[in-house]
């Protein structure tokens, strides 16, 4: 059904008239041109499309456009700030831990809500959490290290 | 240098002014390297120098995550002089860069790498004897650092790379015997910068293929068969042409419909009734082997050593290795976007193989190929999957009929469907120990795997290898009907089940002869490369020597790829009530010459290693003829974290040696030293990949047997 949605995305209000049943995953790409959030299976089993809503990652490509009214909607391109990396942002840089990077986005937003929801997890919660998300070049011991780091860091911001 | 000028004062206007370093002919003896057919003669640039210093370097490679974007721009800094931020890359783009085959077989850095260092050290001299006549003094007077050039004894005497490219321009042709810096005054070569692309793809500002965005551009779904080999017998669109803002295209053998919105495309094809008819589909998982050993074709002789019939024997081996379908899966699936329009096409493709695309794509528009350019975006994965890229060409078949953009990107069901699966195949070795518990013999045919990585590094004195159904580069062999879908190269082809047959075969001979695996793969190996990642891999991993199954599940395998050295430990686990296999800890050695970028050659290893694990303990296509019954990532299982152990990779130094292959050599050991290291956890031998916890749990004894 054709609506008017608003919500908060990257900390800036949106209006957007669209069909609310549409995915958020191809809205953000198509209709907002923010196309770092990633198409990768569509069923929400990979976590290239996670975004986070409220404080809570969700998989955009199953996430319909009228469930984030209301809402306070965080992308890749929203967590650097005022052109300053978020600590994981630069962890992954200084672990390597991407290689083709298709897959990156959706992990360093479900990392942020994993931390916003356990600050300092163990290495092993670290794993659990990202459990779901999958990387075909490898770089998944770099990518804990990289979580681990900034959750051991005192002081950073999440 | 015979240059036709119209093509150097268009290349000039596409590159800008500056100084700007040409091949010609005289690079041919890099394209044979390289290898099928020679360069053209138009003229491409390795790299410009712009009037404001920065310089371009130009590669038809692409970046897929192998991370040549920062050591292509490393090799260029480290011999033009310049720091690493100074260049800029430009990868894969056919209107700029010089012809390239395309990316794969872990030759950017061994065969391009030259080349370009070599277009950067004559780019070096170039601006060398500007700056001595600029500055009045001989050229072996000067030196370059920085991007300037000064006076050595004068600092004060100087002249930026900047204000010498100001008022040239200049064309060279690369001299393949540019003097190149040698690895001990390397300041750029030998360290591991960030990455290039790092900022871009942890903010989301990196741009793959389906991320590009033009003006009017359509989104555009497909019709599908639901199997391979099904034919159309009609399609009914009416539904689907109701929708508003729908474009519906109709040709023989493509259907699709296009929209603004990619899945408002996708719900009116889900609106298209379409009829087919199916083939027969009887060939399975478990009954391909057979099929591939019936249907393989003549066997090629690849390498013949003594007489098999003479050889002194006291012991036999006969085994079977068996391994199946395997997808790419990279997490990017195949996308393009194509304009064509004004008589020419440009195309954004997700593809390893830019200039070959660019043919196909002119073929299929009627194109010459002079008016078509592909440009290559960042690749999400490819691993050889993107050597084909059909995506591209019904990308530009639409754009040419609707003549609006048109983006085509497969949906994760399509990508497995259309995917140039890794074979499956079939290893038979037939080898023999002496008296002296030497190998004496060793008969190996490979089917449908392709013959890389089949003759062995081993010193046999009598063998035979053979391969049918296959070929050396892991490509489509051409043997009709052999395979119910498409294969193709996929990361170390055929070397990851040649490598997987040979190492558990030398294992097998190995606990049979009383001798620890090491021990009895250095007595039978001379070449003092391999000896020394075998040594150093031992060393670092804490290798315990012992004959026969251990317990405690520790394994060895070797591999010689793409001119490197490997050796390779791990650790595993068996849960002996699920037969679940976990890896505790891989160790690598590896010897892959000078090495550009440390960190970026260890992510690579330990990249490869975790994916290894895929094909070695969880990854098999599971299909009804050419029916793909994997499309997503439910049931079909990559590696995850809870999965992926603790990986060391070991640079062994080798300064004296050009740089060799890496992104494939370390993957090509996964099956092998997990098969062994099974076997060393429990004393039962798996001759089949994958090895799942079902195959584990059938092959080993019951509790009673054990008792």
């Amino acid at each position: 059904m054709k609506s008017t949605v608003q919500f908060s995305l990257n900390g800036g209000p949106v209006s957007l008239t669209a069909d609310d049943g549409r995915m958020l995953l191809w809205v953000l790409r198509t209709d907002l041109a923010l196309t770092g959030t990633k198409y990768g299976c569509g069923e929400g089993i990979c976590g290239a499309c996670a975004v986070v809503i409220n404080g809570q990652a969700h998989r955009s490509c199953r996430l319909p456009l009228k469930d984030v009214a209301g809402a306070e909607v965080l992308t890749i391109e929203g967590l650097a700030k005022d052109g300053r990396l978020h600590p994981l942002q630069q962890a992954f840089i200084d672990h390597g831990a991407f290689q083709c990077g298709y897959c990156t986005s959706g992990m360093l937003l479900d990392a942020y809500a994993l931390l916003l929801s356990d600050p300092r997890p163990s290495r092993a919660k670290i794993v659990a959490g990202m459990e779901h998300n999958l990387c075909r070049c490898g770089a998944h011991q770099r990518i804990v290290d990289a979580i681990e780091q900034v959750s051991t860091q005192t002081g950073a911001e999440t | 240098m015979a240059a036709p000028r119209l093509a150097r004062r268009e290349f000039h206007k596409l590159v800008g002014g500056g100084i700007v370093v040409l091949f010609g002919a005289s690079a041919l003896p890099m394209a044979q390297a390289q290898g099928r057919r020679p360069y053209p003669s138009d003229f491409h640039a390795y790299l410009s120098i712009g009037d404001n210093g920065r310089v371009t370097v130009y590669s038809g490679k692409i970046e897929m995550g192998q991370g040549v974007m920062t050591s292509l721009a490393q090799m260029a800094a480290e011999e033009l002089g310049v720091d690493l931020a100074s260049i800029d890359m430009v990868l894969g783009d056919t209107d700029t860069c010089p012809w390239d085959m395309g990316t794969f077989g872990s030759m950017t850095t061994r065969m391009f790498g030259p080349a370009l260092r070599a277009a950067a050290a004559r780019a070096r001299e170039v601006v060398k004897s500007l700056a001595a006549a600029r500055l009045e003094v001989p050229g072996d007077r000067l030196r370059l650092e920085h991007g300037v050039v000064s006076v050595i004894g004068e600092p004060g005497q100087r002249v930026s790379f900047a204000e010498l490219s100001k008022s040239v321009r200049i064309a060279e042709a690369v001299d393949q015997a540019a003097v190149l810096r040698a690895a001990a005054d390397f300041s750029v070569m030998g360290r591991s910068p960030s990455r290039l692309d790092g900022a871009e793809k942890v903010t989301g500002a990196a741009k793959y293929a389906a991320d590009i965005r033009l003006p009017g551009m359509l989104y555009a779904r497909i019709l599908r068969p639901p199997v391979h080999g099904a034919a159309l017998n009609k399609a009914d669109t009416t539904a689907a042409k109701a929708l508003p803002g729908v474009v519906v295209i109709e040709r023989d053998d493509l259907i699709a419909v296009l929209h603004a919105e990619p899945d408002s495309a996708a719900a009116a094809l889900a609106l298209v009734q379409a009829d087919w008819r199916l083939p027969d589909m009887t060939l399975g998982p478990d009954t391909v082997f057979e099929h591939i050993l019936a249907h393989a074709g003549d066997q090629k002789q690849i390498a013949v050593k003594g007489d098999l019939g003479s050889a002194p024997v006291a012991r036999t081996f006969e085994t079977t290795f068996q391994k199946g379908y395997v997808a790419h899966a990279p997490m990017e699936p195949h996308a393009a976007l194509a304009d064509v329009r004004h008589g020419g096409a440009t195309v954004w493709a997700s593809t390893q193989t830019p200039f070959p695309t660019r043919d196909s794509v002119a073929k299929a528009l009627g194109f010459d190929p002079k008016t078509v350019r592909i440009i290559t975006p960042f690749l999400g994965g490819g691993f050889g999957g993107k050597s084909a890229s059909g995506q591209a060409v019904e990308a530009a078949r639409l754009s040419q009929i609707c003549g609006k953009p048109v983006q085509v990107e497969r949906t994760r069901s399509e990508e497995f469907f259309y995917d140039t699966f890794d074979p499956a195949s079939v290893v038979t070795v037939s080898s023999a120990l002496d008296r002296d518990g030497r190998i004496s013999r060793w008969d190996y045919a490979v089917f449908a795997a392709g013959e890389r990585g089949a003759n062995p590094f081993y010193d046999i004195p009598n063998l035979r290898i053979r391969s049918a159904g296959g070929t050396s580069y892991g490509g489509a062999p051409a043997v009709a009907g052999l395979h119910p879908f498409a294969v193709g190269p996929w990361r170390g082809p055929g070397a990851n089940m040649n490598v997987f047959a040979t190492e558990s075969q030398i294992d097998i001979m190995a606990a049979a002869a009383g001798v620890d695996p090491v021990a009895f793969r250095l007595k039978h190996i001379t070449d003092p490369r391999m000896r020394r990642v075998l040594q150093a891999v031992s060393a670092a991993f804490g290798w315990r020597p012992s004959v026969g199954a251990s317990g405690s599940g520790q394994g060895v395998a070797c591999s010689s790829d793409a001119g490197s050295c490997v050796a390779t430990m791990a650790e595993v686990k068996v849960d002996l009530a699920t037969g679940k296999v976990t890896v505790l800890r891989i160790v690598c050695a590896q010897d892959m010459g000078v090495v550009v970028n440390p960190n970026g050659a260890r992510m690579q290893i330990e990249g490869g290693l975790t994916m290894g694990l895929g094909y070695t303990l969880t990854e098999e296509l599971r299909f009804n003829g050419g029916d793909i019954l994997d499309r997503n990532f439910d049931t079909y299982h990559l590696p995850r974290f809870s999965g992926a152990p603790r990986i060391e990779a070991i640079l062994v130094k080798n300064d004296d040696l050009e740089p060799q292959g890496c992104g494939e050599p370390a993957i090509t050991t996964t099956g092998a030293v997990i098969a062994n290291a099974v076997f060393d956890a429990t004393g039962v031998r798996m001759l089949r990949l994958p090895m799942t916890p079902e195959r584990i749990l059938a092959a080993l004894p019951t509790s009673a047997q054990r008792k």
